[in-house]
């Protein structure tokens, strides 16, 4: 595959883990904990576990997983909001795959679905759009879901529907912005992290201004980085180097897509059909401000949030998570006492635990080799 | 049981109607028309037999080996009809399959057909083609079975179970728990195919590809190998859960370590291009047509050969090795020297879109 | 997060509906493509080109110089690691991907 398998290619990853390993070794000196660098992204969380990475670095690196994983951390209470819609007669519910299922207080979706909710799994949320057309009987909710990348799709397909005329059409909105969320991880006085790793697929429609804050404001270094091992291990290196040469500032290892200033047209589209909600929750970290969105006044036919009425009970988090801490890279996932006892993917109970992206189902799963906690878990 | 099987010379008199209707059921006779006109002219090439069970030979089959193999499966693929095959295909290779990697020879095989009202005739009759069909290629015959009828809603169009005999040669000791550290994994080819065609036949995702299922008896190039490696210790098809599910129930049930090699695990290129579309692990994808065998280090290269050599298994690899690790533990070693866990999953594999 | 690939745009499926065909390896699939057409040229000229598809919607257009500029900056950092390995051992070593653990 073009512009895939370039990037997969174990022959370009040796010089890359030598000159990782001569700037560790010159670093290593006199610090007492390793480098933590924070990939914000689920799906390079995912990269990671898949090409076994961190076996490859050395041990002075340390990648801490961030909250960069939408079905992780959308909380409980929105999950139920969800299957109070999925679970009404005239509805067909359209969702991803990888939302099917995360638990809410009563049930996942996948749950609502073995209990006769017309649930079905979807691509795009063009499909969804589609089977609107297909039933026009029926009321199709999408579960719109996703960080600014998923977010001009759906805002695309609302627009879409409106101008088809589409009335039994709506989005059960959670999408959610990264920026507020970094930010608030940034100021958190005790955060461990040195460095990010930024999100490649969100840094295409937001372009990279946006992050600037992190190298001004709190002088951390981050790095735009694509989602192949090569381009995983590349960033890393920029990451390094900053961090070596004393600077701080964003730098782009995913030219090849993003471009400096984003997509406009994408922006325009989330312009046009989103507005900042006052506050946002996330499992595992809590209300942050001005960090999801919802539809705006005029769409608001396709709300699904306005169209029925949902219950919107606040859950919380299980008291025994300690999600949060392993968010921010205080906390490793195996060191938490739920972790692969009472949390486990079969029946998650924290956020992280949920989807394959997230970091203590990814530990779980594909286990990082090096970690002892696996002794104990079958 | 009801003999699917009737003299030659009594066929069906009335015409069917168009669709299957709970009379078909009953035990009259719109059943035995049903039957007749369905089944019997389908499987026609078979001797008939008008008792309730078929009856074997016994002399005949000890000559054969020593020990009987039985073994049941159902189907209940959505859609029935597929790219490279439908599910009355899928049920006579399935069961053909599971005899074969035991180390038997299929002998015959049983068919329930449990049919919703409403189904076309025209598509049962497509579903009894296709499996007379496949059952003559493999020269397997079907020589028992029975049909039902459900209301509307009570089962999903149409469920098949076929059940099989088989004979298993003497002295072949073949077992799920007989690996041994040094032993070599092999698989007959290509994996993910049949998950990937029925994922895409199913239509939701709009995905347009080539891709068709793996669907295939397996006994004959099951032949080849132990004719190749006498020593061969277990085999199994990788069906649901695919080549993952097979590679943890080994290391499990051996008590051993296994440990495979990304670069080695073979792939269609279509298939790959669907996985990652779709974030899908093609390890856990399910295969009808691919198995997975481990051989005695020293039979290793005759056993790819003879794989090889058959139509079924020209894309043979040897994707792993049984090793002394930790008990139960699949490691997969990535393409760039790192490890990963190939575990069990939860459920089923689901696309991963965000 | 985010779940994109590369693809290619094989042709336009409905000009007015702002779709085209993306192939990936052998499989197609109908995209979204108004956010990579330029406004006011035809869509014709996306034939050909290679789009990170997220979710049914083409979302960047995949630039071929800086991925080649890319690829030449990994070439580089190999190369002159190959460099100081043959002058520090007399030879260039082989890169053995890990077998033990």
């Amino acid at each position: 595959m073009r512009y895939v398998d370039e990037f997969r290619d174990p022959a370009l990853a040796r010089g890359l883990i030598r000159e990782i390993g001569a700037i560790a070794a010159r670093m290593e000196r006199g610090r007492d904990r390793p480098f933590a660098i924070m990939e914000v992204c689920g799906g390079h969380t995912h990269a990671i576990f898949r090409y076994g990475l961190e076996d490859l670095l050395p041990d002075v690196i340390e990648f801490v997983h961030g909250p960069g994983c939408p079905v992780c951390v959308l909380p409980m209470g929105r999950v139920d909001d969800c299957v109070a819609i999925a679970e009404r007669p005239e509805v067909i519910f359209a969702t991803f795959g990888d939302a099917m299922r995360v638990p809410g207080s009563r049930k996942s979706l996948l749950a609502a679905k073995a209990d006769g909710a017309d649930v079905r799994m979807v691509y795009s949320p063009l499909d969804a759009l589609a089977l609107a057309r297909r039933n026009p009987d029926r009321e199709v909710v999408f579960f719109g879901l996703g960080f600014e990348t998923t977010m001009p799709s759906t805002a695309l397909t609302v627009l879409r529907a409106a101008r088809e005329g589409v009335t039994n059409f709506s989005v059960f909105c959670n999408h959610i912005t990264i920026i507020p969320t970094l930010r608030a991880l940034l100021e958190k006085p005790d955060l461990g992290i040195d460095a990010f790793i930024g999100p490649g697929h969100v840094s295409m429609v937001i372009g990279m201004a946006p992050y600037r804050f992190i190298a001004e404001e709190f002088g951390k270094p981050m790095v735009v980085s694509g989602f192949e091992p090569i381009d995983l291990l590349q960033s890393l290196l920029m990451v390094l180097r900053q961090l070596e040469e004393g600077r701080a500032a964003i730098e782009n290892q995913y030219a090849r897509v993003v471009p400096d200033a984003g997509n406009p047209q994408a922006m325009g589209a989330v312009d046009e059909v989103y507005e900042l909600r006052p506050t946002f929750e996330w499992r595992g970290l809590g209300s942050i401000a001005q960090s999801g969105v919802r539809l705006r006044e005029p769409y608001a036919q396709f709300d699904a949030e306005r169209r029925f009425a949902v219950p919107e009970v606040q859950v919380a988090d299980p008291a025994a998570c300690r999600c949060g801490e392993v968010l921010t890279g205080q906390m490793k996932p195996w060191a938490c006492p739920m972790f692969g006892t009472a949390c486990t993917p079969e029946a998650p109970l924290g956020a992280l635990m949920v989807s394959s992206e997230g970091s203590c189902a990814a530990y779980y799963q594909y286990g990082g080799m090096r970690q002892p906690h696996l002794e104990g878990v079958a | 049981m009801n003999s699917l099987f009737l003299p030659p010379g009594r066929v069906a008199r009335r015409a069917l109607p168009k669709s299957v209707t709970l009379a078909h059921g009953g035990g009259g006779t719109a059943m035995r028309d049903l039957i007749d006109e369905i089944f019997v002219s389908a499987f026609s090439e078979r001797p008939v037999a008008l008792e309730d069970q078929a009856r074997i030979d016994l002399a005949a089959l000890a000559g054969q080996g020593d020990r009987l193999a039985f073994t049941t499966d159902g189907f209940v693929v959505d859609p029935l009809f597929f790219p490279g095959g439908d599910i009355g295909k899928l049920a006579v290779c399935g069961t053909i399959n599971d005899l074969a990697v035991g180390g038997a020879r299929p002998v015959a095989l049983s068919c329930a057909a449990i049919i919703e009202e409403g189904l076309p005739v025209e598509t049962l009759r497509a579903v009894a083609q296709s499996m007379a069909e496949a059952a003559l290629a493999a020269g397997v015959p079907i020589v028992t079975g029975d049909t039902k009828v459900v209301a509307r809603g009570a089962c999903d169009k149409l469920f098949l179970t076929t059940t099989g005999v088989g004979v298993v040669r003497a002295g072949l000791e073949i077992g799920i728990g007989r690996a041994r550290p040094g032993d070599v994994i092999v698989v007959n080819g290509q994996l993910g195919d049949h998950g990937a065609a029925i994922l895409n036949a199913r239509g939701d995702l709009a995905l347009e590809a080539a891709i068709e299922s793996d669907c295939a008896p397996l006994h004959d190039i099951i032949d080849a190998l132990i004719a190749a490696a006498p020593g061969v210790r277990s085999m199994r098809d990788a069906t649901r859960g695919g080549v993952a599910a097979v590679l943890n129930e080994l290391a499990e049930a051996s008590g051993v370590g296994v440990r495979v090699r990304e670069t080695d695990t073979p792939v269609r290129a279509d298939v790959q291009g669907f996985c990652e579309i779709l974030g899908l692990d093609p390890l856990y994808l399910a295969n009808e047509g691919k198995f997975v065998a481990v051989v005695p280090p020293e039979q290793a290269e005759s056993a790819l050969a003879a794989l090889r050599g058959h139509p079924l298994g020209q894309g043979a690899t040897a994707i792993g090795i049984v090793t002394d690790g930790r008990p139960g533990r699949v490691v997969m070693e990535t393409r760039f020297g790192g490890e990963r866990i190939v575990d069990m999953l939860v459920g089923d594999q689901l696309p991963r879109i965000c | 997060m985010c779940l994109g690939i590369p693809g290619c745009i094989v042709s336009i499926v409905d000009a007015d509906a702002m779709l085209a065909s993306v192939d990936v390896s052998g499989v197609r699939r109908t995209v979204d493509v108004v956010c990579v057409a330029e406004p006011g040229r035809s869509l014709d000229e996306l034939v050909g080109a290679w789009v990170l598809v997220h979710v049914g919607f083409a979302m960047s257009l995949i630039d071929e110089e800086e991925a080649a500029a890319t690829l030449k900056v990994l070439h580089e950092i190999g190369e002159a690691q190959s460099e100081i390995e043959a002058m520090r051992t007399g030879s260039v070593e082989p890169f053995h991907p890990s077998t033990t653990h």
